[in-house]
């Protein structure tokens, strides 16, 4: 599609969204909103150990309490159930289950489930457990556990490094040799998380008539873990159906949440009776599968003396916490954009993997990328001090230029299309960067005033094809994964279109709205009017569900295809309604007309009117109905080498965006506030402006949580020291600033319209801007930022040390 | 269990009479006995405020406040808002603005609003980014809740 923007009608409006009504109403039918008659409802033991092994569980008392049905322990679970599916390195010697079995690895893990009438009956079951634990010393720091005495999170891994791999791309050694300067860092990434303000929930309903086992849920990429659920829940695939609820926020961490659902799922099967299970707060924060990265690095960047950027060498140890579901696929995510914009000619990626006992890893925002900007960021940052070179003018320097694209990354993945120097200079621009230059400079020698100006620029990755899970390990090697995702379009009698998805999509982004402003698109209707729906399983068409920004391009592609088999169709009935060749006739203003003369035409309701009723006044070959549906694959994607020194494409559709906050430091209290906050985003040809705008606030407002405030800070037993809101601190309205928000729309040329994905971009470059701006504040104390969250402690301490470096 | 209280609750102008465990939340109450799904629990701890409604015109989090401490009490929820099948003006203003994204925290938002504009019905855009502070979302960013509020108000203003 080469169409202007001029040309689109909806495609570029920021029109109401059509989600909005219900959730305004509260009517937004949540998971935890539906019920079924008969429902019981459960409730987990958790374990309060870090890590320990399971000596005895007694359930009488539990049992005995009136209201309870049933009560499984872990145990009885793995008779229930087989392990949760899983992509790590070697699954079968890191078995995670639903409930833990024999050992607890992390504070919270399930350990028993109680169904009862009511929840809180269920809860005062829980109470009545007795599981006598045998704690183990528990492993707690990443780079403590990877010594060789350490105690075993996984005994059968024979090491708590679980996966361990180093890619070299290009001569890095030579790179390094030929190199003016190098700089070397640790950094150190700690681990916070999506936190929605709903938890993840499920009720299911088995049919022991059918052997139908029907789950409604609140996960999102339920149609391609359909059929690994089911295996985890012993059913055929074809009589397990998962019905799709709006998530109340997601961020990752819903993005596929499958134990809510084995939970509740075995537990109606046991029971013979519908079960809600729904985590609370507690299960979530503690529990919920879906921590963020956790990382330490030592990296080092070399570059010639005029600062022209060579070479990456990057080790790093990540922790995963107490199992792999995802395997290593967030450093896949990182290099997706392991260069970021710039020219950098070779990368060294050494990823250790190790196993703690914390909750897992899983999705957020970001995937993992997001804390490789960051890295990147620091480091030309520090080459940039090296050289005394102004950190805007580095970045300048060593741009991906607007003629080179596509690009090529020394791992093999391809850059679409892109402006790197467009985006800044907008940025720049409505920063009021040499303002603030000039505003710094004279508030800290007339006031003594600490004020930082950070940048960053960086990429956003989107639409990925799922070789980034595998293409770490050599066996077993795979095709590449088309990770498709369908639509289908009816025109009814009526002529009103329905559109129907087929993962649940929405989680606080607006695929109804996008959908049904791509429809309007082709068919030149009300958006408004368009009815968008989620189908269930059971009538299901492929589809992979949100994550990786990929929901739009996927959507639209998939829209597209749909739209293009309907106005076919819909011109050889009209060409039989009005006697015209059909190559006389043309699209035009929701109907078909006849070229040159625009009179003669028929609305799409007419059409629809008669190939709903009268197929028989139309030629044979013609069949009743208008409806499509079209599964639209990933657009562009390869095969990665066998020896992996390339990766082959794997997340083409390359989004890029510069922030710019400038902020002031107390260095008595050590606290960080915002002055002015810019961002200037690319994510090729926008949709609905306003809705992207929403998403980068809101994922710079998580950036701001990861930089200053959020982590889930584990103390030296395990214990996760700040389970509740009181303790994570997630932003307020008062801790984040008005954004002053800029585009640039350079088209992708591979994706309907050019659309590129966006809805990750705020907190893919927040942290990295935000550790900047503190940088750049506190730069006359000589202080180095390379740690996250910059809590007013640790500023503090940052100055305390560069005071005694002096 | 066995403490039970009879209660008699007014929620959005309808009397409500029930008996209730001593230990139901008031949220609970609203959510499974009155079927009122609107108003929604996040943290269960009062801090994020989804489950915010107004007990007596004054905002309560329905989470932390026990059903039978709503005895003989006014509640508004956000099914209060809207009026013979219109939306309330804030309503409206959070949908043209923007005011949200996945709408979880929307509800308590909203009676947040209506109560902050109650006190004060023309508020600057940073007396409303305090008052709205009490209210964690995860989506928005709260730039255009605040953006929503102030179009809100000027919308009740000219009612």
């Amino acid at each position: 599609m080469t169409e202007t923007r001029e040309e689109r009608k909806w495609v570029g409006k920021s029109i109401q969204r059509v989600e909005d009504p219900k959730f305004l109403l509260g009517r937004g039918g949540y998971i935890d909103d539906f019920g079924l008659e008969g429902m019981l409802h459960a409730a987990l033991v958790r374990s309060p150990h870090a890590h320990a092994r399971i000596k005895n569980i007694d359930v009488e008392e539990a049992r005995r309490l009136p209201g309870v049905i049933a009560v499984v322990t872990g145990t009885e679970a793995a008779e229930l159930c087989d392990p949760m599916p899983d992509f790590g390195p070697d699954p079968a010697s890191h078995e995670w289950r639903c409930l833990a079995v024999d050992k607890v690895r992390n504070v919270g893990e399930g350990v028993v489930a109680v169904v009862a009438e009511s929840r809180d009956i269920a809860e005062d079951a829980c109470d009545l457990v007795d599981v006598e634990y045998e704690p183990l010393a528990p492993v707690v720091d990443p780079e403590a556990a990877m010594e060789e005495d350490a105690e075993l999170v996984h005994e059968m891994v024979g090491s708590n490094v679980a996966f361990e791999r180093n890619l070299i791309f290009g001569d890095v050694d030579r790179d390094f040799a030929e190199a003016g300067v190098v700089v070397e860092d640790r950094l150190r990434w700690r681990r916070s998380g999506g936190q929605p303000l709903e938890t993840v929930g499920a009720v299911a309903s088995y049919d022991p008539g059918t052997g139908m086992l029907t789950i409604h849920e609140n996960s999102l990429s339920f149609t391609s873990y359909l059929f690994m659920l089911a295996g985890t829940l012993k059913v055929p695939s074809n009589k397990l159906d998962i019905h799709p609820h709006p998530a109340g926020g997601s961020f990752g961490s819903k993005l596929w949440a499958v134990k809510a659902a084995a939970i509740a799922g075995m537990l109606s099967k046991a029971t013979g009776k519908p079960v809600k299970y729904i985590e609370d707060r507690v299960d979530n924060m503690t529990n919920c599968d879906h921590h963020g990265s956790d990382r330490v690095y030592y990296a080092e960047l070399a570059a010639t003396n005029d600062g022209t950027l060579k070479s990456l060498r990057v080790r790093v140890i990540d922790d995963y916490g107490a199992y792999m579901q995802f395997g290593v696929g967030h450093h896949g995510n990182a290099l997706a954009q392991v260069v970021g914009p710039y020219r950098i000619g070779s990368v060294q990626y050494h990823v250790q993997a190790v196993l703690t006992n914390k909750c897992q890893q899983g999705a957020y925002r970001g995937f993992g990328s997001e804390v490789h900007n960051w890295l990147l960021e620091r480091m030309v940052d520090l080459v940039a001090k090296e050289l005394e070179m102004d950190p805007v003018e580095i970045r300048r320097k060593n741009f991906i230029q607007p003629d080179q694209f596509p690009y090529f990354i020394p791992d093999g993945n391809v850059y679409d299309s892109g402006d790197y120097e467009g985006v800044l200079d907008k940025a720049l621009e409505l920063a009021d960067y040499d303002y603030w230059r000039e505003e710094q400079k004279r508030l800290r020698e007339e006031e003594g005033r600490h004020i930082g100006i950070g940048i960053c620029t960086a990429q956003e990755r989107s639409v990925f094809s799922a070789t980034e899970f595998w293409f770490w390990f050599d066996e077993p090697a795979a095709p590449v994964t088309s990770t498709p995702e369908s639509v289908t379009l009816q025109v009814d009698a009526a002529g009103n279109v329905t559109a129907t998805l087929y993962s649940c999509a929405f989680w606080g982004n607006s695929p109804e709205t996008m959908v049904a402003q791509l429809v309007a698109e082709e068919f030149d209707v009300q958006p408004h009017q368009v009815n968008v729906v989620y189908s269930g399983t059971s009538q299901g068409l492929p589809a992979t569900g949100p994550g990786g920004s990929r929901t739009t391009v996927m959507l639209a592609g998939a829209v597209e295809g749909a739209s293009q088999k309907i106005k076919e169709k819909a011109l050889k009935i009209a060409a039989h309604l009005l006697e015209a060749a059909p190559e006389d006739l043309e699209w035009s203003d929701g109907g078909v007309a006849v070229k040159g003369s625009p009179a003669q035409r028929k609305e799409l309701a007419e059409i629809a009117m008669s190939a709903h009723l009268f197929k028989h006044q139309l030629p044979t070959e013609i069949e009743s109905g208008l409806a499509a549906d079209q599964i639209y694959d990933h657009p562009y994607t390869t095969m990665p080498s066998e020896d992996r020194k390339d990766l082959g494409v794997f997340y083409p559709i390359m989004g890029h965006a510069c922030h710019i906050p400038v902020v002031e430091v107390d260095v008595e209290t050590g606290l960080v506030k915002f002055l002015k906050y810019a961002a200037v985003h690319d994510a090729g040809t926008l949709v609905n402006p306003r809705s992207l705008n929403g998403h980068i606030i809101g994922g710079t407002a998580q950036g701001i949580g990861t930089a200053l405030l959020e982590e889930y800070v584990y103390d030296e037993e395990g214990q996760l020291a700040n389970a509740s809101y009181q303790d994570y601190l997630i932003p307020s309205a008062m801790e984040v600033p008005e954004l002053v928000i800029g585009h640039q729309e350079t088209p992708s040329p591979y994706t309907v319209h050019g659309i590129k994905g966006g809805g990750e971009g705020g907190r893919m470059m927040a942290p990295a801007a935000i550790a900047s701006a503190i940088e750049d504040a506190l730069k006359s104390l000589g202080v180095r930022v390379n740690e996250l969250p910059a809590t007013p402690e640790r500023v503090l301490d940052w100055i305390e040390e560069a005071k005694g470096l002096e | 269990m066995s403490h039970r209280r009879r209660i008699s609750v007014v929620v959005n102008g309808s009397r409500h009479e029930s008996e209730v465990e001593a230990r139901k939340y008031l949220a609970e109450f609203l959510r499974e006995d009155l079927g009122l799904v609107g108003t929604h629990i996040g943290c269960e701890h009062g801090v994020c405020g989804a489950c915010t409604v107004l007990m007596d015109g004054a905002s309560v989090r329905s989470c932390l406040v026990l059903a039978v401490q709503a005895n003989e009490a006014e509640i508004l929820t956000v099914e209060g808002l809207a009026r013979d099948g219109q939306m309330h003006p804030l309503q409206e203003a959070f949908w043209e603005k923007q005011g949200l994204q996945c709408g979880y925290c929307t509800p308590g938002m909203l009676v947040r609003a209506y109560e902050l504009l109650r006190e004060d019905p023309d508020p600057t855009a940073e007396e409303v980014r305090e008052g709205m502070s009490n209210n964690l979302c995860r989506c928005t960013g709260y730039q255009y809740i605040v953006e929503a509020v102030l179009d809100g108000a000027e919308r009740m203003r000219n009612a």
